[in-house]
């Protein structure tokens, strides 16, 4: 007799009901269509710089291809310590208050894993990272949505914090620079928003993993402000800065009790990070600065070429500050996010991401990665221009609401109509 | 003034335009520096790096050592002119070491090459010695990997 077995049932259900990643749908569409320029790659174009890759090849043939401790490789908790501590002036023991994990992804599930006790809510700003909702939801917890918006240069504000603290509150994200949207945060609100913190008590969660990306301004470190080191989880790792994406090998810094507990999940659950990516990371942050500094550089002059470009087509274009996204508004077309992304994909074949994938609140917008060449990019926006004009040039009728309010130039807003 | 330098370094056809709005800065400050760099000699061309190998023509390359005593009062610049002044000679070197220039040669056939070296660099005056090396592959050329096999191997929607 054979049993018939119904997969669906014996899935856990908080797994079951996880909504497919709004990004995933949307590659599907996408593996169909030939010669396309994407700008919808969240990772750098760059390849790991030659040293790293020729480092990494060298510990192969010396034959490092054993486990490494727990922790990561002392050496490169040492120098990620040191790093930390010549960047902002904080101090990690790399003993016991740092661990090597993979991937900034990995340090995520651990810390909501090692914190979340079932209901406990944790507030996450909108738009970001499309994996803090699911990561929270599969480790019990339940994600409370912080509206940030254009108007505000998608910045989280204390007072939206201040106003979601429940009894079962207990951890805030914050990602600045921010992914999709490219924004950064002001010293002034962080600080604002450290107080409401510690006032409530909450743990936070700073994916930093873009912080080597900024571009106007300098990056403010969560844990780098006053009271903030010892309630702050720090994620951060080399996929974005090193071009490194591939390797797998991020890490968290925080408070020596949190962090061992952190240990313990991931000794059972992943032994340790790859000793081949620890190396490589090892050599990125003794040696990696110049290549890193280039590739920044780059990435700077392309991200003005681009806003430029958007302004210049007629989508109104918010200044992004750091990471490598620009998130363009494209009310103006009467298209949804989706409607904008899969029409440009059909008729120019230039790949963006709907901007309703990273929350609700991107819709309105797409979110088009310029870790492009200069030539892609040329291209990209020109087709996308073309594609624009046809669209305003139906003289579609603005209704009020898709027409944003006049801003200043005020801080924290550069919003360019 | 460097970062616009470095920029048509990497690409001579920017236009100031774009220069401009990749640094943060204005056009017409660009166009100047532009101009004055060329003024100035900063600036002493614009080139295209073109594979030639590709194209299958017939070219050869050699760097030729040469040691060379140098003249008083002028050190080895005026042996160093008598060289650099033939038009086959596509760069020329003081080096440190066992051997004074460094000379960079592009003829159109092997015996060209040789027919140079012998006929005119190796008789002139002052000079002392020549060891020809021949180009037998260029992998690398101005910072340029020639046939770079790395292409963009991402995915075309990550988040
Ligand atoms: C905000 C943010 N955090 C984390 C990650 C993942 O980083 P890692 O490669 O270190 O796992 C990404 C990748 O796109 C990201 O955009």
């Amino acid at each position: 007799m054979t049993l018939q077995t119904d997969w669906r049932g014996m899935l856990n259900p908080a797994v079951r009901d996880l909504p497919p990643s709004g990004i995933r749908r949307f590659f599907d569409l996408v593996t169909e269509v030939k010669g396309i320029i994407s700008l919808g790659v969240g990772e750098p174009d760059f390849v790991t710089p030659w040293h790293i890759r020729e480092a990494c090849v060298y510990s192969l043939e010396k034959g490092y291809t054993m486990y490494t401790s727990n922790h990561g490789m002392l050496e490169l908790r040492e120098e990620i310590a040191r790093d930390i501590r010549d960047t902002y002036k904080v101090d990690y023991n790399p003993r016991s208050e740092v661990l090597v994990t993979v991937g900034v992804s990995e340090g995520l599930d651990l810390a909501m894993r090692t914190l979340l006790r079932p209901g406990d809510e944790v507030m996450i700003p909108q738009p970001s990272y499309v994996s803090y909702a699911p990561c929270v939801i599969l480790a019990g917890g339940r994600p409370v949505y912080l509206k940030t918006s254009v108007e505000d240069g998608f910045q989280l504000a204390a007072e939206q914090v201040e106003k979601a603290i429940t009894p079962r509150a207990r951890i805030l994200v914050l990602s600045y620079p921010n992914n999709p949207t490219g924004a950064t945060i002001d010293r002034k609100n962080l600080l604002e928003i450290a107080e409401v913190a510690a006032a409530h008590n909450l743990v936070v969660i700073s994916d930093e993993v873009y912080d080597k990306l900024t571009y106007v301004g300098e990056h403010t470190c969560v844990s780098s402000l006053p009271g903030m080191r010892e309630r702050t989880v720090l994620l951060n790792g080399f996929s974005k800065a090193y071009a490194m994406t591939g390797w797998r090998v991020g890490y968290a810094a925080g408070n020596g009790d949190f962090i061992s507990a952190m240990t313990k999940i991931h000794q059972y659950t992943m032994l340790c990070a790859p000793i081949t990516a620890q190396l490589a990371a090892l050599e990125a942050l003794k040696n990696g600065r110049r290549e890193m500094r280039k590739m920044i550089d780059m990435y700077n002059r392309r991200r003005r070429l681009v806003v430029d470009a958007f302004r210049e087509i007629g989508l109104p274009c918010f200044e992004p500050r750091g990471a490598f996204y620009a998130f363009p508004d494209i009310r103006s077309t009467g298209l949804t996010s989706e409607e904008f992304a899969v029409q440009l994909l059909n008729e120019e074949k230039v790949l963006v991401v709907p901007g309703n994938a990273f929350g609700e609140q991107g819709e309105g917008f797409v979110r088009c990665a310029y870790a492009a060449s200069l030539e892609d990019l040329g291209e990209a926006l020109k087709r996308m221009g073309s594609f624009v004009k046809r669209r305003l040039g139906r003289g579609k009728v603005l209704t009020a609401s898709f027409r944003k309010p006049e801003q200043d130039e005020g801080e924290g807003m550069r919003q360019t109509v | 003034m460097r970062e616009v330098l470095e920029l048509l370094e990497s690409d001579a056809r920017l236009t100031a335009g774009q220069i401009a709005t990749m640094l943060g800065r204005d056009e017409e400050e660009v166009a100047r520096i532009i101009k004055e760099s060329e003024e100035k000699k900063l600036i002493q061309g614009y080139f295209t790096l073109v594979d030639w190998d590709k194209l299958g023509a017939e070219k050869v390359s050699a760097v030729i050592e040469v040691k060379i005593s140098p003249q008083r009062d002028v050190g080895f610049d005026a042996v160093a002119e008598r060289i650099y002044r033939f038009p086959e000679v596509r760069s020329v070197r003081l080096m440190s070491g066992a051997y004074d220039l460094i000379v960079m040669i592009e003829g159109g056939t092997m015996k060209e090459v040789a027919h140079f070296v012998s006929f005119k660099l190796a008789s002139m005056e002052y000079v002392l010695s020549t060891a020809t090396h021949f180009v037998l592959k260029t992998y690398k050329h101005h910072g340029v990997i020639i046939d770079d096999k790395e292409e963009d191997r991402r995915q075309v929607i990550m988040p």
